[in-house]
């Protein structure tokens, strides 16, 4: 098993962190140093660390881009928008049903175009002669075809470049339609530096022209929004499950399992519960400054972090009875729970993982792992900013470069007449005496090892001498790096799009990850990587017959 | 029912692609560039396109598949990426030490023109490229074409290594265009059976289909070294398999090298492969051994085993050219009956030849040479069919329309095997009608009543 052929020399960070750096040139490591950060696991002692700065050219990375953040990650699990690519094929292609979001469309007359991939398939007479009128016919092709509720329209690299306006373009079709909202995204790869770029793009669009579309009362009691939850492998179906079971009512995901109404809604929710800090926390300060709904984050990722997550609604609302529903649920949920990590905790205890994932996944999968008594080594985002590492109060300090700055930030305001604060200052204030905070993330970093590395935009050869070095029991990255890390003979997990399985959310979930990573560590396959032959090749002059 | 919306009539669209039969040129590019011993393939443009090309292949391959990026932002794209590619092919050849960078554009350093060979010039001249290190380039401007012309204009690419000394090396260039690692291996077998000394271009066989063995290299032992590409202008000849894939490299060496050419299909099924077989008897001037007789004895026995199975079922085909073509001579040269044929790929000669080859059916046929996967769905809403052959895609009309599907094409992410077991050639005819059979007659195992369900076939 892997354990047992583990490297017995002591490395410590600093020699691990230079010999990271020592293959590239100069000024590459210059630049990698500042990202790669050995915690101090306390935050007036830990070192500043550089995130949402460009990645090098030349240098593999693990990212993607713009437009995979917003029209994969975001949109991607909304059901019933028609999306289509404005571009040449490829990006359409790339990102149709690669991330295993999951919807439920089974109720009547329910629309589902998820597995529909609609693109303008831009030819070259389209790039030099300008690609409006095609992306006007194509929309009206759609809503002959389907009429959706709404068509989103996503710029591709080459749109940009020969300057389609593709907003002109959806509000003259929208127009046109009357009953059909068309909306555009400018989310061109080369915008941004990572994803991330795109989940703005995204989420400030949606808010500008589909949130609080439907003013419609909503029934329920306890009535939450659950912002940055995108339904991978099932697991917004198990938060819904638990949040049903509290009684507690869903207004809208985003995006996980979501469709237009659910966003046009969002504003009758009572509070906001922010996943992924990263995808969307401006979100929740938006629908806080504009309809006056507070914000808290939670963690639905572990058995533990869901239950105290739903304590933390349970304590925002207040309602004895209403607390005391969710103790039932928690307690019956438990010992399903409890029995599993008892199992599968005699073969994990001790074991070491590895993650460098998207936004909040590489910090949130450490509580699972920490259930199984496993101890994250390294870990780092893929595309998340300073205060996802380091906590919101850097926010202020974060310089905006140009690459962010060309990302439209917009402001928005008190709604005249929906304004409305669900508390009232002192109501708040009492419960953040109580311990509830209100927006708040402290970062990744205090809850990580001191000693341990941190590394922003990790990439695949730091990612290769990482596992070199430290040999962890698990790695969890994307598909692009699951082969290499897997072939130095160490199971690699997918924690974007999870390969397979799943769910790992909430509580059936957590039991679904522990079996999981048991699996995965204790695969008899990682010891069949060398032939007897190469085990002991010495050579015997006679075969011994038994 | 997963394509809900998708309705029986056929309106004719203009300008909407709904679920495409075909990806853009890049990854066709990257496809065949790590088909090159010790390369790095290099996606010139921003880091999406890249992500995304190597998810694909990753998915499909189920290997390690490695690509710099020139990492494009907004700059770059507004200034032309110049400065991005040099220090790339700086940091590459710097911490991976590749043999061979292999450079694609992308819709984006496409549209803003930059100028590949002028880049690397100026990469070599600034000393970005080591001594004895190469950098090989092609334009696959991604609203251009398919992922096939991609594979085509990389293969094209690597032709401007080839060198003629003057002196005929006796061996063939076997061009085997985009097929799987197993394909590659395959052509390698049979042609080495033939008695033929071959030089095939790409070869990802031994790059996409490696052990694992606790030891991870970026570059595996397999791949056309560069070596054997120079040689590739000292050959007696080229076979290019498929006019769209490969045809175009073929042309450039006989241009630049006087290597001649000859065009054939890829050898999917009975035909095809004779005609490859035969094509390398001629050319080598060698009697074809017993063996490979045999071989091809074995499938022409299936065929007249199984006949009554194949015998005029209707089959829904969906997939590149290349391989559209020779699937469709297979499957009418066993009298099944291809009646809706669909090809990313926009082209009259497609058509043609799809027509001539279908012109014997004894029912309609619809083909479309651009088409996409919605439209095949409302043929067969309009005209069920037995079968559909196509990528992972058409698993959704599969099962909304309740027809086995056989997994065939790019991409494949959701089964194994393709990587390993080959389709080319006599044996992977054989594999093929095992494939068609199984799934067939799982299918009359699974409807058949209580009654008539029956032990022997
Ligand atoms: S931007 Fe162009 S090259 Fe890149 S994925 Fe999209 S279509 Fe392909
Ligand atoms: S970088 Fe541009 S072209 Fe490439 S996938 Fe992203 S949007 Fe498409």
């Amino acid at each position: 098993m892997a354990t047992a052929k583990k490297k017995l020399v002591k490395w410590e960070p600093t020699d691990i962190k230079e010999e990271m750096l020592k293959k590239y040139p100069p000024k590459v490591a210059r630049k990698r140093a500042k990202q790669i950060m050995i915690n101090e696991a306390l935050e007036n002692e830990t070192p500043e660390i550089t995130a949402n700065v460009r990645t090098i050219p030349g240098i593999i990375t693990m990212r993607g881009c713009t437009y995979a953040g917003c029209k994969g990650v975001i949109l991607g699990p909304t059901r019933d928008i028609v999306n289509i690519t404005h571009g040449p094929i490829g990006c359409g292609f790339y990102s149709w049903l690669t991330r295993r979001n999951q919807t439920d469309a089974s109720g009547e007359g329910d629309e589902n175009y998820m597995p529909y991939c609609f693109s303008t398939d831009m030819e070259d007479k389209d790039i030099i002669f300008g690609g409006e009128k095609k992306l006007a016919a194509a929309i009206q092709e759609a809503y002959d075809l389907f009429h959706p509720k709404a068509i989103a329209i996503f710029a591709t690299c080459p749109v940009g470049l020969i300057g389609d306006d593709i907003h002109a373009v959806a509000k003259q079709m929208k127009e046109k339609f009357g009953d059909c909202n068309v909306f555009g995204f400018s989310c061109e790869g080369y915008k941004g530096v990572s994803q991330s770029a795109g989940h703005h793009i995204a989420n400030n669009q949606i808010f500008k022209h589909v949130v609080g579309e439907n003013d419609e009362e909503k029934p329920g009691e306890y009535r939450i929004n659950l912002l940055g939850e995108y339904n991978i492998g099932g697991d917004g179906f198990e938060i819904d499950r638990i949040l049903k079971l509290c009684g507690i009512t869903n207004i809208a995901t985003f995006s996980g399992n979501s469709t237009y109404d659910q966003f046009a809604s969002a504003h009758k929710a009572d509070l906001n519960c922010v996943m992924c800090h990263r995808s969307i926390n401006y979100v929740a300060d938006m629908l806080e400054t504009k309809f006056g709904i507070p914000w808290i984050k939670v963690n639905f990722i572990g058995a533990e972090s869901t239950a105290k997550s739903l304590r933390k609604i349970g304590t925002y609302f207040g309602d004895k009875s209403f607390i005391e529903k969710i103790e039932a649920v928690i307690a019956a949920e438990m010992p399903e729970i409890e029995a599993v990590v008892a199992d599968v905790r005699t073969r994990t205890e001790g074991k070491t993982a590895m993650m460098f994932v998207g936004g909040s996944r590489a910090h949130h999968y450490q509580d699972l792992f920490s259930e199984m008594g496993m101890k994250t080594l390294s870990a780092g985002y893929e595309f998340a900013h300073r205060d996802d590492y380091e906590g919101r109060h850097v926010i202020p300090n974060l310089k905006v470069d140009a690459d962010s700055r060309n990302i439209e930030e917009i402001t928005v305001e008190a709604d005249d007449t929906r304004y409305a604060p669900r508390k009232t200052e002192a109501e708040l204030a009492a419960l953040e005496e109580g311990g509830l905070k209100f927006k708040e993330y402290e970062g990744l970093i205090p809850d990580m090892d001191k000693g341990s590395l941190i590394i922003d935009d990790c990439n695949q050869y730091e990612a290769e001498k990482l596992v070199e070095i430290l040999k962890p029991d698990i790695f969890c990255a994307g598909i692009k790096e699951k082969y290499s890390i897997q072939k130095l003979g160490v199971p690699m997990k997918q924690l974007h799009s999870y390969d397979s399985g799943g769910p790992y959310a909430g509580f059936k979930g957590a039991i679904n990850f522990y079996k999981e990573i048991d699996r995965l560590t204790n695969s008899k396959v990682w010891s069949y990587m060398k032939a007897p032959w190469q085990e002991s090749p010495e050579l015997s002059a006679t075969y011994v017959w038994e | 029912m997963l394509l809900r919306h998708t309705p029986n009539e056929v309106a004719e669209r203009k300008a909407l692609t709904i679920n495409p039969a075909k990806t853009c040129q890049p990854v066709g590019a990257m496809y065949a560039a790590l088909g090159v011993h010790g390369c790095l393939p290099h996606s010139h443009g921003s880091q999406g396109c890249c992500a995304y090309h190597r998810s694909m292949l990753t998915r499909h391959y189920k290997e390690p598949v490695s690509a710099g990026t020139s990492s494009f932002t907004e700059g770059a794209s507004v200034f032309g990426g110049q400065a991005n590619l040099v220090q790339a092919l700086d940091n590459m050849f710097t911490v991976y030490e590749p043999e061979v960078v292999a450079v694609h554009t992308t819709c984006l350093s496409e549209t803003i023109g930059d100028d590949l060979p002028q880049i690397t010039d100026k990469a070599t001249k600034d000393g970005k490229v080591p001594e004895g290190k190469h950098v090989i380039y092609a334009n696959t401007p991604s609203y251009v074409g398919t992922h096939v012309t991609g594979f085509s204009n990389m293969v094209k690419g690597m032709v401007k290594l080839a060198e003629s000394t003057g002196v005929k090396n006796g061996k063939v260039n076997v061009i085997p265009g985009w097929v799987e690692p197993a394909d590659m291996e395959e052509i390698k077998r049979l042609s080495a059976l033939v008695g033929v000394d071959i030089t095939m271009f790409p070869d990802t066989s031994g790059v996409l289909n490696g052990p694992l063995s606790g030891k991870y290299s970026m570059f595996p032992e397999g791949g056309t070294t560069v070596k054997e590409l120079k040689s590739t202008g000292d050959a007696i000849g080229t076979l290019a398999l498929g006019e769209w894939c490969s045809a175009d490299a073929a042309r450039l060496l006989d241009t630049q090298h006087k290597v001649p050419c000859k065009v054939l299909d890829m050898p999917f099924g009975l035909k095809a492969t004779d005609r490859f077989v035969d094509a390398l008897r001629i050319i080598a001037g060698v009697n074809v051994p017993e063996e490979v007789s045999r071989e091809r004895g074995q499938l022409v026995d299936m065929i007249s085993d199984m006949h009554q199975y194949f015998y005029h079922k209707k089959v829904a085909l969906a997939g590149d050219p290349d391989q559209v073509i020779a699937l469709t001579e297979f499957l009418v040269s066993i009298d099944m009956c291809p009646v809706h044929i669909v090809t990313g790929t926009q082209s009259k000669k497609v058509k043609a030849r799809l027509e001539e080859l279908t012109a014997d059916v004894p029912f309609k046929v619809n083909i479309a040479a651009k088409g996409d996967m919605f439209l095949l769905h409302q043929w067969i809403k309009n005209e069920p069919v037995d079968l559909i052959i196509g990528n992972t895609y058409a698993k959704y009309i599969a099962r909304d329309e309740d027809i086995p599907l056989v997994r065939f094409g790019f991409p494949i992410i959701d089964r194994v095997g393709h990587q390993y077991f080959p389709t080319v050639g006599y044996k992977g005819g054989l594999r093929l009608l095992e494939i068609i059979l199984g799934r067939l007659l799982d299918r009359t195992d699974r409807d058949a009543p209580e009654e008539s369900f029956e032990l022997v076939y």
